[in-house]
């Protein structure tokens, strides 16, 4: 396929084709609705003979998430993919990661719960992704794509930011965006590093004690609580940086108006067509979509409040980014929240009525 | 008489591996994991591989064996060891890359990491330590636990009834089509410990060699959960342990590969 | 003018409906149009219900998920029980006689039938059942030119079924041909 050339293709698969193209040394699955599209086009697309990228089949998404574990204690490029109760299962080799400060990428396609739940699309891992999820204090990098350009565009992006920061980075998608085909670009082909560029660039990875240098250890474990203590500030600083420099969102239709929906992912796409619905009524709204959930778009939250009479967290949840709206706009204009459960996308007249409902 | 002049007499009758450093280990006297240490540091070191090692470390006794080994280590998850050596071999093939786990680790939390991994023919070594006990967490029943054998979770005795049967795991690595060379060791005394070494430089080379998966269990003694001095726990091991786990080699198709 | 049409195509799993979609989603963005192509997707694979909302514009597609359609094809009863309702005032619905004893009673929209099961069985390609439904589609509202539908269809269709593709412009020609206002 050439480069820049348009196409037709699902979200899933936008996935793997962007792993391959932006140099992914490395992906490790498990197969589960409804993302299994992503382990299936790269077992099709065979980049091993290409690229070189390993492509393999785990025994579970517990193995899945640790063979990612010990790629990236490699400095390799390595992702895995998943849904919900997949992510679910990661989330102890997740926890390791963001201690042992490795940079990784892990896709979310969501899908509703609690427990096996249904396989059609949710948003309900925000607090998951966004929180921590696993044990101890830490952040991923989560970015939610809201279309399947995005889906491709997202890969690269991660692994850039996963490897500035050396830090787990997650795609938090849902099965709407998973399974939908639009038109896409795919990125241009990047090679993979050479072993030497890794080694290069990665002086901390585990990759053998090349040129007799110092062994590497790469470990979450510090019994001296002192130590680990000091382990913790430093990456509580590192998140305080990524806070402040990699906050991302989108406006749209915001300069005249007096009401803000604020949703990311597919929500943000629903809320759209809403607001085209609700300003042919003469309901002045617009969105404000976090590209970013974690870091969130605090000040830009913040400032929507002054600017609008109320905002409405739109997910289909039952109510979770709604928190950090909240907090981010402390009281000042009345935050609602609207969302559909169990695996029911809201639909763009309803919300509309809630819009002109709420406020 | 100082160490240097006691070498330039040319008395020196032994010398740890350079790979094993000077760290004071963490393991109760009479354990066997620092026989384990130095055979697995000789091994690298005799092989040339001290660059190009990447070794996994458990959660158990031997969490730290990255303090004692001069490679590079990832310390991984409990029973995930087999996972992080699979991607990293299959990510660095040139590299060897093995992992070294006891008991709980291995045969209880981690068994679907380590079956599969063994299976699916992966170029790496599995260093096995079994001494039929949780260590680290202060002596509790082992999924090697023998019957009869008591342990802070089955303090009258492992049985039946309650506990079900020990578990072969190094038998079951045998039957698997991924495995190319499946042994049990024991480095209770000197002839054991060169033939263990013996088994451990196959296991590696083999696995040098793109042969598949390769297992080595080292029947261990545990001093400390057995409540034994080192001298009993290896007369125990050899009166009990042995009689159920058996010494030597269960398979080996190396030369057939 | 901007041009957006939303379609909804829905009918059982095996009819060739995510297929159909596809093909339209193709043709659209062959002619440089904006597309979706968004499934409901089931654990079935086949016999089971199978709808796909595919969206046509001139413009970026907002929501890929919609709550009415300009456009509803149905191919089934219980297709129709559910989309009809969905069917924007003065919009268009199409649907194959076969399988369907209660037919659509809404006289807010256009309904148009379209005998494609009888005419895949008459000309012994029960297999292109799905592309007699796009003709029809295409006389109705040309989304797409039919020249897009082949060569979205040389796109999608792997080598060895390229000889296949006369049967299916055959196809699509008989749609055009048979589909009758009511």
């Amino acid at each position: 396929m050439a480069d820049q050339e348009i196409t037709l293709m699902k979200g899933n698969e936008a996935i793997a084709h962007a792993a391959i193209r932006c140099g992914c040394d490395g992906y490790f699955g498990y197969p589960i609705t409804p993302q299994s599209e992503v382990l299936e086009t790269l077992a099709e697309q065979k980049p091993w003979e290409t690229t070189g990228m390993v492509v393999l089949q785990a025994e579970s998404e517990v193995s899945s998430i640790n063979m990612v574990y010990g790629g990236a204690c490699t400095g390799k490029k390595v992702m895995t993919s998943s849904s919900s109760p997949g992510v679910s299962l990661m989330q102890e080799g997740i926890s390791y990661m963001a201690g042992a400060e490795l940079p990784a990428l892990i896709v979310n396609v969501m899908r509703g719960g609690p427990g096996l739940g249904t396989i059609q699309p949710s948003q309900s891992d925000y607090f998951q992704a966004c929180k921590g999820g696993g044990h101890g204090d830490y952040h991923l990098i989560v970015l939610a794509p809201a279309s399947v350009q995005e889906m491709a565009d997202f890969v690269d992006l991660a692994f850039t930011l996963a490897f500035r920061y050396r830090n787990p980075a997650m795609i938090l998608a849902d099965g709407a965006i998973g399974q939908m085909m639009e038109k896409v670009v795919l990125p241009p082909f990047k090679p993979r590093r050479t072993e030497e560029e890794i080694i290069k660039e990665c002086p901390w990875a585990t990759t053998g004690r090349i040129g007799g240098r110092k062994p590497n250890i790469i470990t979450s474990l510090e019994l001296r609580s002192e130590e680990m203590e000091v382990i913790n500030l430093r990456i509580q600083a590192k998140y305080r940086e990524i806070e402040a420099k990699e906050v991302r969102y989108e406006e749209f239709m915001l300069d005249d108006a007096e009401y803000a929906i604020v949703a990311f992912g597919s929500a943000a796409r629903i809320a759209k067509k809403s607001i085209e619905i609700a300003r042919s009524q003469g309901i002045k709204v617009g969105l404000l979509r976090p590209i970013t959930l974690w870091p969130f778009p605090t000040k830009e939250v913040k400032s929507l409040a002054s600017r609008v009479k109320g905002i409405l967290s739109l997910e289909i949840n039952a109510g979770q980014m709604v928190e950090d709206i909240r907090l981010a706009v402390e009281g000042a204009v009345p935050v609602l929240h609207f969302g559909r459960l169990g695996g029911i996308i809201p639909d763009p007249d309803e919300v509309v009525e809630v819009l002109k409902s709420s406020f | 008489m100082t160490r240097e002049e006691i070498i330039e007499k040319g008395q020196l009758v032994y010398k740890k591996p350079t790979l094993l450093n000077d760290t004071p280990m963490h393991y109760c006297p009479g354990c066997s994991h620092g026989v384990v240490h130095k055979l697995v540091s000789e091994v690298i070191e005799e092989m040339g591989m001290t660059d190009k090692t990447i070794a996994i470390s458990p959660v158990g006794c031997a969490v730290f064996a990255y303090k004692y080994i001069d490679v590079d280590w990832q310390e991984a998850a409990h029973g995930r060891a087999p996972a992080l050596a699979s991607a990293t071999k299959r990510l660095w093939p040139d590299r060897l890359v093995f992992t070294y786990q006891g008991d709980g680790d291995l045969a209880c939390i981690g068994t679907a990491e380590t079956i599969h991994a063994l299976n699916r023919a992966e170029n790496i070594t599995i260093i096995f330590i079994n001494n039929a006990i949780y260590g680290m967490t202060g002596g509790q029943m082992a999924p090697t636990t023998l019957l009869g054998m008591k342990t802070a979770t089955c303090p009258y005795g492992r049985e039946v009834k309650l506990h079900g049967y020990p578990l072969k795991v190094t038998e079951i690595a045998a039957t698997l089509d991924g495995t190319c060379y499946v042994t049990r060791q024991a480095v209770h005394t000197v002839a054991a410990i060169n033939r263990a070494k013996k088994a451990i430089r196959k296991a590696f080379e083999y696995s040098m060699q793109g042969k598949g998966s390769n297992l080595v269990e080292i029947v261990s003694t545990c001093n400390s959960g057995w409540k034994m001095s080192p001298e009993k726990a290896n007369k125990w091991m050899e009166e009990n342990m042995f009689e159920f786990y058996h010494l030597g080699d269960l398979k080996d198709t190396g030369a057939d590969k | 003018m901007t041009m957006t049409e939303e379609i909804i195509i829905a009918g059982f799993g095996g009819q060739g409906v995510l297929s159909m979609g596809k093909i339209l989603a193709y043709a659209g963005l062959m002619e440089g149009k904006e597309v979706t192509w968004m499934p409901a997707y089931g654990p079935e694979q086949r016999g089971g219900t199978a709808n796909v909302t595919v969206i046509v514009s001139d413009s970026p597609v907002s929501s890929p998920i919609l709550s009415s359609y300009d456009t509803a094809i149905v191919l089934n009863q219980p297709s129709l029980e559910k989309f009809e309702p969905k069917v924007k005032p003065g919009g268009t619905l199409i649907y194959d006689g076969y399988g369907i004893p209660e037919p659509p009673t809404r006289k807010d929209i256009d309904v148009y039938r379209i005998d494609a099961m009888d005419a895949a069985a008459e000309m012994n390609l029960i297999k292109t059942f799905n592309m007699i439904v796009l003709g029809g589609l295409l006389k109705i509202h040309p989304v797409v030119g039919i020249e897009s539908v082949l060569a979205a269809l040389r796109k999608t269709l792997p080598e060895r079924h390229h000889h296949l593709i006369p049967k299916n412009e055959e196809a699509i020609r008989k749609g055009m041909e048979i589909i009758k206002k009511l």
